[in-house]
């Protein structure tokens, strides 16, 4: 697509664009300034939307002059592409949907527009016409790209929360010589359930594990897929040769999972993980001594 | 977003990510509304249960939720739609344990349980629409003489 525009079709004027960019720098920034997508992202002071508006146009003039109007990866983008996805983000933060955002986008046109049927007042219509559609092209082009960079950047964001969340929401820790425990964190969905069985399964195998605690006080919702998990992981666990206790379960959680008919019989449960792990641990044989004042007195 | 305008919503329900919104919209809507903890949590599960019956028995559709109001009573209502299968017969899928797949068969009873008002309507034309209402229970002294 690129590449046909350069050659010296007649319907394009990407010269005389670049030239009018070029001369008209200041304008366009100043108006732009007043616009909501620059007025809005650049508060400190005007001039600094000034500037920011420059060196749009500067990367517009650019691609007009490589003759790429209609390609969003020509290398004049690559100066603004982080500043136009800043402006982007900006204004999706502030609340703004992408089809508002986009025509934020398009409200830059205008100005220009207007700028450019002025410089050519005196031009034959014909050469009018394609000077304005080219600079409209690129003004497509230049919006394609800030909403291009803004969508791949909150994409990006989502993918790595997401991992983020699969990792460090199932983290495994020893309590005591033979006792893990499993603090989940979050919505327990198929594959959050599969990496924390693998997880949990993994470290009784390596810690000699006879108790493996899970933790759910994190967990908003237990529903009958989040219990079939609970149970699988824990009928896993003990064919490995480890109890599972299950803690933190809500006085809320608990009536809800009554109500809706689960049995968590086979379940072993304590309200807290303290409760859990005092448990384990008197299995175990190793009792907490009640540390009250005065307990160390020798006689 | 699509959680944010308070209790009135429609949300698609086509993926894992999806029933994430609506149990978070359910909840939202519910606390909004007035409901207490415990019948916030009822209402988020009977919704969980629902919307996965959507996706997985009846091959993706919609949850809409509305805030009602009967004889100076609020409620939050939940109607979810999909144009899947149908369920040939309602009293087997209603009683516990029952599954035509993996799961354990306590989704839809459980459900039934969980909220005051329940009505399933399914066919094999047209798929299920299951309506849930749960209404706030206030304790019956005015709030004034506590
Ligand atoms: N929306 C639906 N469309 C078609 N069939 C459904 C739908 N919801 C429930 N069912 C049927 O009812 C059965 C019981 O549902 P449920 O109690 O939620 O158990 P589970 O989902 O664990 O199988 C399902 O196995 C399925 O056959
Ligand atoms: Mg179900």
């Amino acid at each position: 697509m690129p590449e046909h525009e350069a050659d010296g079709s007649p319907h394009t004027a990407t010269p005389q664009v670049a030239d009018f960019l070029r001369r008209r720098r200041e304008q366009i920034a100043q108006r732009w300034a007043d616009e909501p997508l620059f007025r809005t992202v650049f508060t400190v002071s005007r001039d600094e939307a000034v500037e920011a508006g420059k060196a749009v146009v500067d990367a517009l003039a650019e691609v007009a002059d490589a003759g790429r109007v209609e390609d969003p990866d020509a290398a004049g983008f690559s100066g603004v592409r982080e500043q136009l996805a800043r402006m982007g983000t900006a204004r999706s933060r502030a609340g703004l949907s992408v089809t508002q955002v986009s025509s934020e986008l398009s409200a830059l046109w205008p100005p220009v527009d207007n700028l450019l049927l002025a410089d050519l007042d005196q031009a034959p219509p014909e050469q009018v016409r394609t000077c304005a559609i080219t600079l409209s092209r690129l003004l497509g082009t230049l919006r394609l790209v800030a909403m291009q960079t803004a969508l791949s950047e909150g994409q990006a964001l989502i993918d790595r929360q997401r991992m983020q969340l699969l990792e460090v929401a199932t983290p495994v820790i020893k309590l005591w010589d033979g006792i893990v425990a499993v603090p989940l964190i979050g919505t327990l969905d198929s594959a959050r359930s599969q990496v924390v069985m693998e997880t949990l399964l993994n470290s009784v195998v390596e810690q000699h594990a006879r108790f493996a605690i899970l933790d759910i006080t994190g967990v908003p919702t237990v529903d009958s897929l989040v219990a079939q998990h609970l149970m699988k992981t824990v009928a896993a666990a003990r064919l490995m040769g480890a109890e599972c206790v299950v803690s933190g379960i809500r006085p809320a959680i608990a009536q809800t999972i009554v109500h809706l008919g689960l049995d968590l019989g086979s379940v072993l449960t304590r309200a807290s993980l303290a409760d859990a792990l005092a448990y384990c641990l008197h299995q175990l044989g190793t009792d907490i001594v009640d540390a009250t004042p005065g307990g160390a007195n020798l006689r | 977003m699509h959680t944010a305008a308070g209790a009135e919503a429609r949300l698609p329900i086509r993926s894992d990510m999806d029933l994430v919104w609506v149990r978070q919209h359910v909840r939202q809507a519910a606390a909004l509304i007035g409901f207490g903890l415990v019948d916030q949590t009822k209402l988020v599960t009977a919704a969980s249960e629902l919307a996965r019956n959507t996706l997985v028995h009846g091959g993706g559709g919609q949850m809409e939720a509305a805030r009602v109001s009967e004889h100076g009573t609020e409620g939050l209502r939940l109607v979810f739609t999909d144009t899947g299968p149908g369920i040939a017969d309602l009293d087997r899928a209603l009683s516990d344990g029952y599954t035509s797949g993996d799961g354990l068969g306590m989704g839809l009873g459980g459900a039934r349980r969980l909220v005051h008002d329940f009505e399933v309507v399914s066919s094999p034309e047209s798929g299920t629409t299951v309506r849930v209402t749960s209404w706030v229970t206030r304790p019956p002294r005015p709030r004034e003489e506590s």
